[in-house]
């Protein structure tokens, strides 16, 4: 064989050369330009602020105290002689003793309001995972999962064609008019999204809202998937309903086609550990979920770690009760500092952002403005935030602002350069 | 109301190397607490070197308990989430492969793509490579995992590459060639060829030929190929492990279109007997395909802990050698003990230099007992009480071999197994092997 011409790339398959994967969009352009000139307080004081990163870092010195305290739940199980089994450990049913701590944990956010048997959970690498899975096992490609906007950039690349619900409220009108425009489509509509507490609203969704969501799944024999990742920061455990709760109300009646998508990277603060969960009242959709989760287990060590911190009660119970206070007093100081300057957010009560309206500083209420708007604020007030559009948001104006992936002077810092900002400006 | 992949078989589950598992579950044995159980050596794990790495850890407990000696680097994990992988674990992971390899191949940390075990790994391959209905050719036998690993909910279809007996199953130029018709006949669009190397089940590293014919029908039929390589530490006896990236090189086809569609599949599972930590990869030298599956990999990231632990074990080059070393001694000494124990019983296994099992020919017992090969490993389990994982479910295209594992149990498991396989060739037609 002789030396071939080269070829200029190889080829791969569509998925692969695809855009779903939704990294061109501006929520993740912003993320870029901070990373060019990201704000450090002393090497980089001008730098741009990230303010587009859903991480919650306020209660991690709570963990630190953990670990150093317990040396046992770090040390890889050498001390107990437990490191070649957990090691050797790839069940994909998980450790049971981790979804033990894992479904106490769950209960102990929604005040035992509600119950979760651990072998209904299914355990998956990430929050990410666990929603891809849901996808794969609910729906055919070209079918459509339904999602009320504004909603996560990030699940772009895995639902089918989108439909809008009335902005901020779902409404059961809203949720028929976009059945019915699927249904005009030829669109196969196979359940229902729901982020509760939602990203990037920052609110709860109201119980008569999910008794109203759970009667239209119903009604129309599809889905309904409940992400609830952010169910640990809501500011008061009250604010926050759970599906389950509702579920548990009707006596489980069709609640096979309920599911809660969890993980602990927003209320733990701790994503590059990667521990995501599925709790499924569907025996199929559990096993299913479980064979597939193959592809995406959470590593046995951290599994270990987790297992023992989240079965000790009592830190447990003072962490939840410290973070949402945390949480508060940081969207407290944040929601004030703009409204100093005359910007508004949404009455938000949950969450690691703020929704920020805006609309009344854009010359005109289009994408394209708020776009402009968004520039100014990421290159001259240098604080990289997220624009409503990227959330799919049909109102131009607003932003998602979050305030829990820094310290306080960090966010002092860019509350000043907002004032500064509006001051120059209007 | 799920969707077609939910209520398909193609999570290959019903295979009888998973039967085979779940009757071990129900009846596991145990030395004290169920003597007569049965014993699995159906799973290719390695433990024969754990000791080594508990004592490193309790030698070296900061990496563990997330101290440095700048401090806690705690924090730092707890949010590092970048797709891209630790540096420093990438790097360790990068000089760690080349040095299973005899250092014949460099490896580009910025060419590794982490994912959770070489199973997320091979799935990602699949769908960055190839579309629904489209086909990769599998030289059998192979890995039952691969039904659903490659297929499952990728829609690629595997075409198998028949291999046989009489010449060791080596992967011979003709049978490609048929294979590739036989996709053309199904109307499959072949994308890859897809081979394994050490190979599962038959524990053989590939020739520098058998590289060659796979190499030169991937340039003549403009296709990729994918070697997954987990079992690459295994090599425990020569002839010495080339790596399709060492095969590609030798040829000097670096500046060529083939450098780019060769894509290698790790994981320290095998190895380092760290299934449990989930830490598999891709490695490509094509910068596209490096791209998007990196991207694709948010679906299955390696836990930052663990990579973290990896880093430092890895890191620690003196340790890493000597464990390499030490873990190819002790499973050249396992395999020498089984193969001699079934030798003694008139049982031939096919020679292997790496894995961590050695596939046995009991073709001989298929005529004595006049049972097809389901039945005979039936009556293997239920009788004798051994769970060996019978050939068909690896594909295999003659009856009457099975993969017998042998490095996840202790020694004195193993020569009651062998025992145990003494009383069955006993009861078995005199000079029927």
């Amino acid at each position: 064989m002789g030396i071939e011409i080269e070829h200029p790339t190889v080829v791969l398959s569509k998925v692969a050369v695809s855009k779903t994967h939704g990294e061109e969009s501006p929520y993740f352009a912003g993320w870029k330009a901070y990373d060019k000139d990201p704000y450090d307080e002393f090497c980089n004081p001008s730098g741009i602020i990230q303010m587009g990163l859903a991480e919650n870092q306020v209660s991690i010195d709570l963990l630190e105290e953990y670990l150093e305290k317990h040396a046992e739940a770090t040390d890889n199980g050498i001390r107990t002689s437990e490191f070649r089994e957990n090691a050797l450990f790839q069940d994909y049913h998980g450790l049971q003793s981790f979804r033990n701590a894992l479904a106490g944990f769950m209960e102990q956010i929604r005040g035992g309001r509600a119950k979760f048997n651990p072998d209904r959970i299914v355990i998956t690498a990430g929050a990410t995972a666990a929603n891809e899975l849901l996808t794969f096992i609910l729906a055919d490609p070209g079918d459509a999962l339904l999602i009320p906007t504004p909603y996560y950039p990030g699940s772009e690349h895995r639902a089918g064609p989108l439909r809008q619900s009335n902005d901020f409220d779902i409404t059961p009108e809203a949720l028929e008019a976009a059945y019915r425009e699927a249904e005009s489509k030829n669109i196969k509509v196979r359940g229902m999204l729901i982020t509760n507490p939602s990203n990037p609203l920052g609110i709860t969704i109201k119980r008569s809202t999910l008794e109203d969501i759970l009667d239209f799944v119903t009604r129309k024999n599809i889905h309904l998937v409940s992400d609830e990742i952010f169910s640990g920061s809501a500011f008061s455990s009250e604010d926050f309903v759970s599906v389950a709760e509702i579920v548990e109300a009707r006596n489980y009646e069709d609640s096979e086609r309920v599911h809660i998508v969890y993980s602990l990277s927003k209320d733990l603060g701790l994503p590059g550990f990667r521990v995501g969960a599925i709790y499924s009242y569907n025996d199929k959709v559990v096993t299913t979920a479980r064979r597939m989760s193959s592809f995406t287990l959470i590593s046995s060590q951290t599994q270990h770690l987790l297992a023992l911190m989240l079965s000790d009660k009592s830190f447990t119970g003072n962490y939840i009760k410290t973070n949402r206070r945390r949480l508060k007093k940081r969207y407290q100081m944040i929601v004030d500092g703009l409204k100093k300057v005359g910007i508004k957010c949404l009455k938000g009560n949950a969450g690691l952002f703020c929704w920020v309206n805006m609309s009344s500083f854009l010359e005109e209420p289009t994408k394209e403005q708020e776009l402009a708007l968004w520039k100014l604020i990421v290159h001259e007030v240098k604080l990289n935030i997220s624009p409503g559009s990227s959330c799919h948001c049909s109102e131009p104006g607003w932003f998602r602002v979050c305030f829990a992936n820094m310290s306080e002077e960090t966010l002092e810092v860019a509350l000043r350069r907002m004032h500064a900002f509006m001051k120059r400006r209007y | 109301m799920l969707s077609r992949k939910a209520t398909c078989k193609s999570h290959g589950e019903d295979s009888s190397y998973f039967l085979g598992w779940q009757e071990y579950e129900k009846n596991p044995y145990d030395p004290v607490r169920n003597p007569s159980g049965i014993i699995q050596l159906g799973l290719a794990e390695n433990q024969l070197s754990f000791d080594l790495l508990e004592s490193w850890i309790a030698r070296n407990q900061e990496p563990t308990g997330f101290m440095k000696k700048e401090g806690s680097i705690f924090r730092e994990l707890a949010l590092f989430q970048d797709y891209r992988g630790m540096p420093v674990f990438k790097k360790e992971l990068a000089e760690y492969m080349a040095a299973i390899r005899q250092d014949k191949v460099r490896f580009d940390p910025n060419n590794i793509v982490l994912t959770a075990g070489a199973t997320s790994a091979n799935e990602a391959l699949m769908f960055c490579l190839a579309e629904a209905g489209e086909a990769f050719l599998v030289p059998t036998p192979y890995y039952p995992g691969f039904d659903r690993d490659l297929k499952w909910r990728t829609g690629v279809e595997i075409v198998p590459i028949q291999s046989s007996s009489m010449n060791n199953f080596r992967i011979f130029p003709s049978a490609l060639e048929e294979a590739y018709q036989h996709a053309q006949k199904l109307h499959l669009k072949v994308k890859g060829l897809f081979i394994t190397n050490p190979s599962n089940p038959l524990g053989t590293t590939l020739s520098i030929h058998e590289l060659d014919h796979l190499i030169n029908f991937a340039i003549d039929k403009n296709i990729h190929i994918v070697s997954d390589e987990i079992y690459s530490g295994t090599v425990f006896d020569s002839p010495r492990f080339i790596s399709i990236m060492e095969a590609v090189k030798k040829k000097n086809l670096e500046n060529t279109a083939i450098w780019s569609r060769v894509h290698i599949v790790s994981s320290l599972s095998k190895d380092f007997g760290l299934p449990g930590f989930r830490i598999g990869m891709i490695y490509s030298n094509s910068k596209t395909l490096i791209a998007a599956a990196t991207k694709m990999s948010s679906f299955g990231l390696v836990s930052s802990q663990s990579q973290f632990l990896l880093s430092r074990i890895l890191g620690d080059k003196k340790f890493t050698r000597n464990y390499i070393m030490e873990n190819r001694n002790r499973l050249k000494s396992r395999r020498k003990t089984l193969v001699s124990g079934l030798n003694k019983n008139g049982i031939r296994c096919l020679e292997n230099n790496a894995g961590l099992f050695c596939w046995i020919d009991m073709r001989c017992l298929l005529t004595s007992y006049t049972f097809a090969e389901l039945g005979l490993w039936r009556r293997i389990i239920f009788k004798y009480g051994l769970n060996m994982s019978p050939g068909s479910s690896f594909h295999c295209p003659e009856p009457g071999w099975f993969r017998v594992c042998f490095s996840n149990m202790s020694e004195e498991t193993l020569d009651l197994a062998v025992r145990r396989i003494k009383a069955l060739m006993d009861s078995s037609a005199p000079n029927a092997c």
